[in-house]
């Protein structure tokens, strides 16, 4: 703490400071403000903020890169997105996708950091072991579970001839593909959720356990109703936070699947991502990012609701 | 009497049963979390011939190095890692600079806009990012600046999230040193580079990690960006050259295992520091 602040030689205008003329002073004061904002704004501004309008406003036409006019068809793109049996395949995907994901992940990281919830070296290692998956692309995730699941190659497969059974084709499997995605998000997912649910159980006052066992409350009791209800705004990050990300899942479909076989894994962020950037249809896919927006903001609005986040605990 | 020992000692077994069960489960969560990674390591050691003739096996019966080899040969792989490198650090570096600048006006300037500059931070948070893909590579396009570095790093330069999370660690430093330095004659700029930046190291190393650590394992944003084979980042190019050209398992994997060593690395030395970008980040 010591030479923090060396005293200023410099700036001999600052002991002109609040002088009489007030418009002078209020300019001095936001000038540095504009400086201190300008890098994230000018950037916020024309990479987000804009493109977030921009993409609206292409959602309304059938707008193609490159062509010299682009066509106004006003809610043509989304009315075409109600015609078409891909989106509507792509949309249910990503909703069990992501329901499942969610459920499990949520409940099996809550399970998982009670059992690891004291600080000991057993249990530091356990969490770490469980974290790691967290913090490793999903790229290289991806082809590990793809490879993994290879029926000649494949470890689960191998696994499975050892005792006797036949190796299964999972990924190209139009009924088990989807299970096998759902099941490696769900395998990654799990330690992001304990980490959660381990500093929001240690934030709980010990206090309340006492009072709950001094009252003779067994141990399941104590879990129902004070663990529960004094986590709750926990739960309600974790559930949100993984929602919008189950929502966004990309990655680990192109690198396991590529949306196959026979688009029953494609997703609504592979299907923007095709109609986009490989068929190029502009005003096509931002209406996919658009309604993919809204259902993420409906769902988000739902869960706040459910949790009674506005409650006062 | 001896009712109470019984019970007591029921207790005590139940309880002796429940660690058990617990302990069998957590760990054979833990073999699942890990065996995907014991066999990516070996696997990227094994041969084609071994990988078909052994699928059972989670170790190597012959060791060889053909993967690694491979992946230097088959890919542009320096450059692929340089990529990410340059675009993940370029960009983690600028972002530190640009959200504490940004953080420390919001927290600790007056200005006329500030609640509303604060709330379009956030607003901004709640659009997927997927929303304003196809107009930023428009821009990006018209700018000339698809496949380059500047088009893979200037968007990426701030993040909102860092901004947000900056300025919460901002306002917790009490302002009393900032007044005293103010009494000194110092200014904003010396105030935020030398008071808050070297106070706030603990969140700058957060928000650093987990920039790094998202870019590094970004694939959607360069595989928009970039195409030229020089041009692409790591996972961009085992993605795209694992779906065309090389069919050598081990060769693919020794080059995810090369990607995911930097942050493996870090994850174990500076874990705490993951763990509360992850976590405690939600926690108010």
């Amino acid at each position: 703490m010591t030479a923090l602040v060396p005293p200023a030689v410099s700036e001999p205008s600052r002991t002109t400071r609040g002088g009489s003329d007030p418009r002078r002073a209020h300019h001095r004061r936001l000038t540095p403000a504009v400086l201190f904002l300008a890098p994230s704004a000018i950037i916020l501004g024309v990479f987000v903020i804009w493109p977030i309008l921009q993409s609206l406003y292409f959602s309304l036409f059938d707008w193609t890169i490159g062509a010299d006019s682009q066509k106004w068809v006003g809610a043509g793109n989304y009315i075409a997105l109600t015609q078409d049996p891909r989106f509507w395949s792509a949309l249910g995907t990503t909703l069990i996708f992501t329901s499942v994901t969610v459920v499990v992940v949520v409940t099996m990281g809550f399970l998982t950091a009670l059992g690891l919830l004291q600080d000991h070296l057993l249990t530091r290692l356990f969490r770490s072991v469980y974290f790691f998956p967290t913090v490793v692309s999903l790229v290289s995730i991806g082809l590990v579970w793809k490879f993994l699941l290879d029926p000649s190659i494949g470890f689960v497969g191998g696994i499975l001839k050892f005792f006797g059974a036949e190796p299964i084709a999972w990924l190209q499997s139009t009924q088990l593909a989807l299970p096998a995605v759902i099941f490696v998000a769900i395998w990654k997912n799990i330690g992001f959720a304990m980490v959660i649910f381990v500093a929001g159980l240690k934030a709980v006052p010990a206090e309340r356990y006492e009072a709950a066992h001094l009252d003779g409350a067994t141990d399941r009791q104590v879990t129902w109703y004070v663990t529960l209800p004094s986590i709750r705004p926990t739960m309600l990050f974790a559930t949100l936070i993984l929602t919008i990300q189950s929502f966004q899942v990309f990655d680990l479909v192109y690198v396991m699947t590529g949306g196959g076989p026979l688009f029953v894994t494609d997703t609504l962020v592979n299907e923007l991502y095709r109609e986009g950037f490989v068929n190029f249809r502009t005003g096509y896919a931002s209406a996919i990012s658009w309604v993919l927006f809204a259902i993420i903001m409906i769902i988000s609005a739902l869960q706040l609701r459910l949790f009674r986040y506005n409650d006062v605990d | 009497m001896s009712t109470e020992t019984s019970r007591l000692r029921k207790n005590w077994v139940s309880g002796q049963a429940a660690a058990v069960f617990r302990w069998t489960l957590l760990g054979i969560g833990g073999l699942v979390a890990l065996v995907p990674f014991i066999w990516m390591v070996s696997a990227s050691f094994r041969s084609e011939a071994d990988l078909y003739g052994n699928p059972a096996s989670l170790f190597p019966t012959q060791w060889t190095l053909h993967g690694y080899i491979g992946v230097w040969e088959q890919l542009p792989f320096l450059r692929l890692l340089l990529n990410s490198f340059i675009f993940a650090g370029a960009a983690t570096i600028l972002c530190l600079l640009f959200d504490s600048m940004s953080a420390y006006a919001l927290a600790r300037m007056r200005f006329r806009g500030r609640t509303v500059a604060f709330v379009l931070v956030i607003a901004t948070l709640m659009v997927p990012f997927q929303v304003t893909l196809i107009p930023v590579f428009i821009e990006l396009f018209h700018l000339h600046w698809l496949d380059t570095y500047q088009g893979l790093i200037v968007p990426r330069a701030t993040s909102a999230f860092g901004i947000f999370l900056l300025r919460q660690f901002f306002i917790s430093i009490p302002t009393e040193l900032d007044e005293a330095a103010r009494i000194d004659g110092a200014g904003h700029w010396r105030i935020y580079w030398r008071i808050i930046l070297p106070l706030a190291k603990p969140a700058l190393v957060t928000v650093a990690i987990l920039n790094f650590m998202n870019l590094w394992n970004d694939l959607l944003w360069p595989l928009v960006v970039t195409s030229s084979p020089d041009m692409l980042t790591l996972p961009a190019g085992l993605t795209l050259f694992g779906g065309q050209h090389i069919t050598d398992h081990a060769v693919l994997l020794a080059g995810a295992v090369i990607s995911l060593l930097p942050i493996a690395i870090g994850f174990f030395f500076a874990q705490k520091y993951f763990v509360a970008g992850v976590a405690t980040t939600g926690l108010k």
